[in-house]
């Protein structure tokens, strides 16, 4: 029986294991931010321990940094994020703090400096660490307890987990994106149904993909309660890496190809799970409850919670359609919107920017709406300058922001008001989290595109066509 | 950590599936560099609203926590786990738990509890529950004990109150010799500043 690529990742970074014990698993990297660490250096402190590897660890400053230009004004934002830097500091941990022009969500500046990489093992205190999993890493979110002891040892016991496929088959529809897969994904296996596994997304889609679209594929695992998403590194993966900073060169970039090139998943081996996606039946997704499993293709209809089954379900869609203050019913498509979001460690990459600066180039943010654009990371925004997408951001009347998480959990000053709805490029539309008493929807770059045009949430395909 | 090894309690029910850690712990207390003092801001937006269970008077002190399905999903934030405890909780019992929750939960000595749906829907009109992690029961007063199963390495630690960072230490040597002999290709103290 053959192995699969979590399985080579995994077995690869076992430091000792007892029967009937976990495995401690060696940490490759280890990336850091302002809001799940404190304490963990603290931790440190009070036991007298060292960073073991500072060399593999890598912070920035990301959840809670204003974007707009200017001194941050929360005081207890401030002292997070100078705590950050004091940490740093004392136990030698690399920052890119703002301002450095290296900065950025935690999960967009791995990717682009090169330091994430095929068969690596990469931490870090966020559940959204299982982007990185687009380069055939083993990538997982921990925390804060889990981040000291990554600090102190380099490593982590952990339970191995099983193993689940979601192959995309066919190819994506016109105007459907990764993001529209990935939640259709989501509505099919459910909330919690990637719980205890990793998931190895596969098929033509992916393999089609960039790595910015396997990167929302990856994102977004835990949305289906999966620890971690891989997918297998191939040539894509490897004209992606080539040339940035923390890159192998010369002989050491062949040494690196030639591993990186086993790892892929052996044709006869066996997950624990299978789950297939038929991607031409795909249509854009909009999420229409409060989590990211209560979807609905953008051409469909609010569902009826008394058409559920199961009591929990039908109870849990009653107060979702409640908090969101939506009818049964009720065409997706005609949902208005006030405001909308690009950005997130889901869609915030350059390509997301340029997807969305195709469709409103030339054309005008719908009156009643405020839209704005929060690029992924310092060098995300810097390279749309370069390609004058910010100007067409601000002629169609988008806002045109500094790097960061912003409202995609709404830690800084970019909040929905109470009852404002949005169409969010982000992860979560949980209660509140972009703002208390906040509605998020969401969507696709491109769908949130069409959905600042028109004031409602569209569909793309007609917009656009 | 503080050792485990049983407790009876008064029960408190939140019978809602797929509850996410941003309930447990609204991002705006996440600022906060502290490890305690979370309780206060547990389930700060759904205690708004009079009717939330847990402002009930009946559940008030109530040390264990009976959830629904896939209970604290959603973010990483440990600050979920601290506020439950903070709050009074020792215990929690559901269906499922999010992955992340768990293994935070597991590391500051709040013990989570899997059962079976309708195991956990009896367990809720129990009112108190006495729970032994020597024994790995739970009995509902003038009722026969239901077992349950936990991670024996959890339990371990659990039970005697381990620091788990102290007991990787004590495998210095063979992380040492892991990196030994597999070299990193990633330094980032070589990156650009």
């Amino acid at each position: 029986m053959g192995t699969t690529l979590f399985e080579r990742v995994w077995d690869a970074h076992v430091v000792r294991e007892e029967t009937d014990g976990p495995a401690l698993l060696y940490v490759d990297l280890h990336l850091i931010h302002e809001v799940t660490s404190p304490q963990a250096f603290e931790g440190l402190r009070l036991a007298g321990r060292g960073v073991r590897r500072p060399d593999r660890s890598l912070a920035t400053m990301d959840h809670n940094v204003p974007t707009v230009e200017g001194p941050i004004t929360d005081p207890l934002a401030r002292a997070q994020l100078e705590a950050l830097r004091l940490n740093c500091e004392e136990f030698g941990v690399p920052l890119y703090a703002t301002g450095s022009g290296r900065e950025g969500i935690v999960h967009v500046i791995g990717p682009e400096l090169g330091v994430t990489q095929p068969g690596m093992t990469i931490v870090c205190g966020d559940s959204h660490t299982s982007t990185h999993g687009a380069f055939g890493a083993l990538a997982f979110g921990v925390g804060t307890s889990e981040v000291e002891h990554v600090l102190a040892t380099q490593t982590l016991p952990q339970r191995r987990p099983k193993t689940m496929r979601v192959r995309f088959e066919g190819a994506l529809p016109l105007g459907v994106t990764a993001k529209d897969a990935i939640l259709g994904a989501i509505g099919q296996i459910g909330v919690a149904g990637g719980s205890g596994h990793v998931i190895e997304y596969d098929g033509a889609v992916v393999r089609d993909l960039t790595m910015d679209g396997r990167m929302t594929i990856c994102n977004m695992s835990i949305e289906a309660g999966a620890r971690a998403g891989m997918i297998a590194p191939d040539d894509t993966t490897f004209a992606y890496l080539e040339g940035r900073p923390g890159s192998p060169r010369g002989a050491e970039w062949e040494q690196a190809l030639d591993h990186w090139r086993r790892l892929p998943t052996d044709p006869d081996a066996v997950f624990d799970r299978e789950v297939e996606v038929d991607a031409r039946s795909l249509a854009p997704q909009v999420t229409w409850g409060t989590n990211p499993a209560m979807v609905a293709p953008v051409d469909g209809l609010v569902p009826d919670p008394s058409e559920l089954s199961d009591p929990a379900d039908r109870a849990a869609a009653e107060r979702a359609l409640t908090y969101m203050a939506l009818e049964p019913g009720t065409p997706i498509a005609e949902i208005a919107v006030d405001r909308v979001f690009v950005g997130s460690c889901t869609n915030a990459r350059i390509e997301d920017l340029r997807l969305v600066a195709g469709i409103v180039d030339g054309r005008r943010v719908h009156p009643t709406v405020r839209a704005m654009v929060v690029p992924g990371s310092a060098a995300v925004r810097r390279q749309a300058e370069d390609e004058g997408l910010d100007a067409v951001f601000e002629r169609a009347g988008f806002e045109w922001r500094q790097a960061g998480c912003s409202m995609c959990l709404g830690m800084n000053p970019d909040v929905l008001a109470p009852g404002e709805r949005c169409a969010s490029t982000s992860n979560r539309n949980f209660e509140g989290r972009q703002g208390r008493g906040g509605r998020t929807h969401l969507v696709s770059p491109a769908t949130a595109a069409v959905a600042a045009l028109t004031g409602r949430l569209a569909d793309v395909r007609e917009v656009v066509a | 950590m503080k050792a485990f090894t049983r407790t009876t309690g008064r029960v408190a029910v939140l019978d809602r599936a797929d509850v996410d850690t941003d309930q447990i712990i609204p991002k705006q207390f996440l600022k906060r560099i502290e490890r305690t003092g979370y309780g206060e801001f547990l389930f700060y937006d759904w205690r708004q609203d009079p009717a939330f269970e847990l402002n009930q008077p009946e559940w008030t002190g109530a040390t264990i926590l009976v959830a629904g399905r896939n209970f604290a999903c959603g973010s990483s934030r440990e600050h979920a786990a601290w506020a439950l405890q903070d709050y009074g909780f020792e215990v929690i019992v559901a269906p499922s738990f999010g992955d992340i929750f768990a293994a935070n939960a597991a590391q500051i000595g709040l013990l989570t509890i899997r059962l079976p749906e309708a195991e956990v829907r009896r367990l809720a009109s129990a009112g108190q529950l006495t729970v032994d992690l020597e024994a790995l029961t739970i009995t509902a007063p003038g009722e026969e004990s239901i077992g349950f199963e936990l991670d024996p390495f959890i339990r371990h630690k659990l039970l005697n109150g381990l620091d788990d960072i102290g007991l990787t230490l004590g495998h210095e040597d063979e992380i040492a010799a892991y990196e030994s002999s597999r070299p990193g290709r990633v330094e980032t103290t070589a990156l650009p500043v």
